[in-house]
């Protein structure tokens, strides 16, 4: 038939890593019965089956598995629940009616949803975005695209590698093309600290004695037609390199590990609003954004460090866009959370008073005894200490909802010493 | 693009045209590397050849590109002045331009380019809105592909290493073989100084003139509705950093202007970026920079030396009985090049019976682009064959089919800038990033090449070094 497949479905939940595969699950177990997760790649787990290493699932299952392991335990569980998915399946176009148009070789459907769940994940800054100077030959890869090519796809990149940004990719590839027999000459990163955790640190570079080389960058690519060497430079405090500082590196690889930025073009095509800050939607405590019965989560909310508080933020849009269509939530007045000193943002952007719910948020530089301050107005509400802050960090903090049943407004700051 | 546009022309006769092209795909040089803008004709002296073309050329240009099934818009210019002294440069230019034959050009008020582009500011503007813009790399293959299919053999990676004039006409030796020749056009661009020397015209000298470019995301597409332009630096020769949007919606900033030394050398530089951000920030002050999706830079070939900076006018010569160089074909090349096609096969005419081909096809299609057609339409695609459904490029919503027809295209080889210019994939915000682990795949499993038989943009630009484990174990073994 060439006729656009229609048809009604209560929830559609767009992307099958490990955020639309935990928000799929969750909806099912809150009761929602007639859901599809639709899915770009040909394979369930996103990004996950290219994430051979070894640390997800320490937050949830208190064991160590690797990426196709973890996703393997919510693949099994879609399966177990009969939760449909499409495969090879993109998402062209989301009304703001929410009619979802999706290209599949079997026909293109348009689906009149209840409820969407965006879970796209997120992608790499690539070397265009930050303007790196020089030629444009082969060899230049972001970590992720150069994971995916080693690891799923079985070809090697190059031999004689330096990574650009201490992100955690760039980090595990740094460990995982010297496994496989190249020689990483460095990890150049712009910024006085690291951008990666700092487990990543020790067992990805530290133990192969890969050298770090802090507030440094690469000030131009060589080579006609493949990558011949690179120029790195020291930087000044205004990240700006250092004229006559420049050394070349002989190598045949750049990879990227440069930043990663929530998936959004299909949101910004029906009025989702999207934060500057996080590159997400703006979410109240749901996880719902600002078009009704649409919520995000995972990656295309805000970038995570740790696979598992993905799962966990899925696992809560999937049950509030649940009880969205079971018409179990309420719409109330929000009160908005404001960004003070030295915090880069927390999320959601807004909250209901008086309701039990966790904050995800990120510092802007790296601190040792540090105390988080709630304000409301002038008011301090409550504080928490940490031993340890680092942006790369994510820090999840358990408001209840008896702490700010009163309050008109919400500010988190760093508290000055 | 010159070089395919008189291929096609002369594949309107009974003669045997064979287009030698040194590069793996047509257009590799400037003629991908430009704003592909068809101008007015505004900066041109009266009588030049480039005023004569431009304006000959451009109005070719909708019956072509429709023969040819090329995009293109005359979405119009503005030159725009923000002091009342650049006022009398817009006089002039305009007058330039009428007496060339662009009667439609008008002067308007600030108010006036307030509505037509809300995002601009400026106390005048020229308006042209005869001015246009093409994906030039899109054109250059189609005219190499509907000469192809009417008859000229290209080869590619055929690089001329001799010309020697014989009594029956000129031996040409490149590393694909000799062709003997009757007639030979030198159309190699920045090269063209270099292979008339070949036949002892040593005395033209081409220099080298890098232009640097900023592509802008599709986000931005609702920021300007036409060209963009300053008014000309007082040093002439070039139009100055501007603004032109794309009919696919991004916006480039460029280009810069340097005179280097190697006319391979298309680096990008630190110091020409930031003069693009500077250009680009004067014209559109609310431009978002942090949309930059990618930088990339070609070479002028220019007749002027780098200290007489300025322009001069084509040169089209039949130096030699039966061999007509073209020297210094820069700016406006694009628009003038159908219109130089036919003068150039009008100069081989006066030489050589040349018989109509009655079967000449001028029509030729593109790709499909799945992305440019109606939901009714991609439904009806994807019926007809499955693969439309399976999206490889997910930021130009470029399908499996478009990327197989790409690699099968009948000039270029199986590389993946073959199929960057011939699809969009990889020319998206993510920059390959989702598309080319998939077409990695496609060349593997569909064509069965091996990983280092995948190529960037040719053969020594190897994208992988081979399998994995292989380097570990070869490492072991040693």
């Amino acid at each position: 038939m060439s006729e656009l497949q229609v048809q009604d479905v209560d929830l559609l939940v767009i992307g099958a890593g490990p955020a639309g595969l935990a928000a799929a699950v969750s909806a099912k177990k809150n009761g929602l019965q007639n859901l599809v997760v639709v899915e770009r790649n040909g394979w369930l787990g996103g990004i996950l089956p290219q994430c051979i290493h070894d640390g997800f699932g320490l937050e949830i299952f208190k064991e160590q598995l690797t990426g196709p392991e973890y996703a393997q335990r919510y693949i099994d569980e879609l399966k177990r629940l009969k939760i449909p998915f499409m495969l090879d399946s993109m998402v062209l176009e989301i009304t703001p009616e929410k009619k979802v148009f999706v290209a599949d070789q079997k026909g293109m459907f348009c689906f009149n949803a209840k409820a969407i769940v965006l879970a796209m994940g997120c992608r790499e800054r690539t070397r265009g975005q930050i303007c790196i100077p020089g030629t444009r030959p082969a060899g230049v890869y972001t970590a992720g695209v150069a994971q995916n090519l080693i690891n799923l796809k079985n070809v090697m990149v190059g031999k004689d590698v330096v990574i650009l940004g201490s992100g955690d990719v760039g980090l595990i590839m740094a460990r995982r093309l010297t496994l496989e027999g190249a020689k990483v000459h460095a990890v150049v990163e712009i910024l006085p600290h690291t951008n990666g955790l700092p487990r990543n640190i020790q067992q990805c570079l530290i133990d192969y004695d890969i050298p770090l080389l802090l507030s440094h960058t690469v000030t131009e690519i060589h080579g006609q037609n493949r990558v011949e060497a690179v120029s790195i430079a020291p930087v000044d405090k205004d990240l700006q390199p250092i004229k006559g500082k420049e050394q070349k590196i002989t190598c045949d690889t750049l990879l990227l590990s440069i930043g990663l930025i929530p998936e959004n073009d299909l949101s910004k095509n029906f009025d989702v609003k999207l934060s500057q800050i996080t590159g997400g939607p703006i979410v109240d405590e749901n996880l719902e954004t600002s078009v009704s019965g649409v919520f995000a989560c995972g990656n295309a909310l805000h970038v995570h460090d740790v696979v598992d508080f993905v799962t966990l933020e899925a696992e809560k849009a999937g049950k509030c866009a649940a009880e969205h269509v079971l018409r179990k939530i309420r719409r109330v007045k929000k009160i908005p959370i404001e960004v003070g000193d030295k915090i880069r943002y927390v999320l959601p952007q807004s909250i209901c008073r008086g309701v039990d719910l966790e904050l995800s948020i990120r510092v802007t530089s790296p601190g040792e005894d540090v105390e988080l301050g709630f304000f409301d107005g002038e008011t301090l509400v409550k504080t928490k200490k940490f031993r340890k802050v680092h942006p790369a960090q994510m820090i999840k903090i358990k408001l209840k909802g008896s702490e700010t049943s009163a309050v008109n407004s919400l500010r988190v700051e760093v508290l000055k010493k | 693009m010159i070089g395919c546009a008189i291929a096609r022309e002369l594949a309107k006769f009974k003669i045997k045209t064979v287009l030698l092209e040194k590069e793996p795909d047509v257009g590799s040089g400037v003629s991908k590397g430009n704003s592909g803008v068809l101008h007015t004709g505004l900066y041109y002296p009266k009588g030049s050849l480039k005023a004569r073309l431009c304006v000959e050329g451009r109005l070719m240009f909708p019956e072509l590109a429709n023969q040819l099934d090329v995009p293109y818009k005359f979405c119009g210019k503005h030159v725009i002045a923000r002091t009342e002294e650049e006022l009398e440069d817009l006089e002039s230019l305009k007058a330039v331009g009428v007496g060339n034959g662009a009667k439609e050009v008008t002067i308007i008020s600030g108010k006036e380019l307030k509505e037509r582009e809300p995002h601009l500011d400026a106390l005048y503007a020229l308006y042209s809105p005869v001015a246009g813009i093409i994906p030039p790399y899109l054109f250059t293959i189609a005219l190499a592909e509907n000469a192809l299919s009417n008859g000229v053999k290209i080869h590619v990676n055929a690089e001329v290493s001799a010309i020697r004039q014989v009594n029956s006409g000129y031996k040409v030796t490149t590393n694909q073989g000799v062709f003997h020749a009757d007639f030979v056009v030198n159309s190699a661009g920045l090269f063209a100084d270099r292979i008339s020397a070949m036949i002892g015209i040593d005395d033209y000298e081409l220099y080298p003139c890098r232009g640097e470019y900023l592509i802008l995301d599709k986000s931005c597409r609702d920021l300007i509705n036409s060209m963009v332009y300053p008014v000309p630096p007082k040093i002439a020769g070039v139009l100055g950093v501007h603004l032109t949007p794309t009919l696919d919606g991004n916006i480039l900033i460029g280009p810069s202007e340097e005179f280097i030394s190697d006319r391979e050398d298309t680096r990008t530089t630190k110091e020409k970026i930031r003069q693009l951000i500077e250009g680009a920030k004067s014209l559109l002050p609310s431009i978002p920079l942090n949309q930059i999706i990618y930088g990339f830079s070609a070479v002028r070939s220019k007749i002027t030396t780098p200290e007489e900076k300025g322009s001069r006018d084509f040169i089209i010569k039949e130096d030699v009985e039966n061999f007509i160089n073209m020297i210094g074909m820069e700016s406006p090349g694009l628009t003038s090049s159908p219109a130089i096609a036919r003068l150039v096969v009008r100069m081989i005419k006066e030489k050589m019976d040349l018989e109509d081909k009655i079967d000449f096809n001028p029509i030729r299609r593109r790709i499909t682009p799945f992305s440019e057609t109606s939901r009714t339409e991609q439904t009806s695609l994807i019926k007809t064959n499955p693969a439309y459904g399976e999206i490889v490029c997910r930021c130009e919503h470029v399908s499996k089919v478009e990327i197989l027809e790409a690699l099968n295209n009948p000039i270029s080889e199986k590389t993946i800038s073959a199929v960057k210019y011939r699809t969009r994939a990889g020319m998206g915000r993510c920059h390959g990033g989702f598309c080319l682990p998939r077409i990695v795949e496609i060349l593997k499993e569909e064509y069965g090449l091996s990983p280092e038989e995948i190529k960037l943009k040719n053969k020594d630009s190897s994208l992988f070094i081979g399998e994995t484990k292989e380097l570990r174990e070869n490492k072991r073994s040693e």
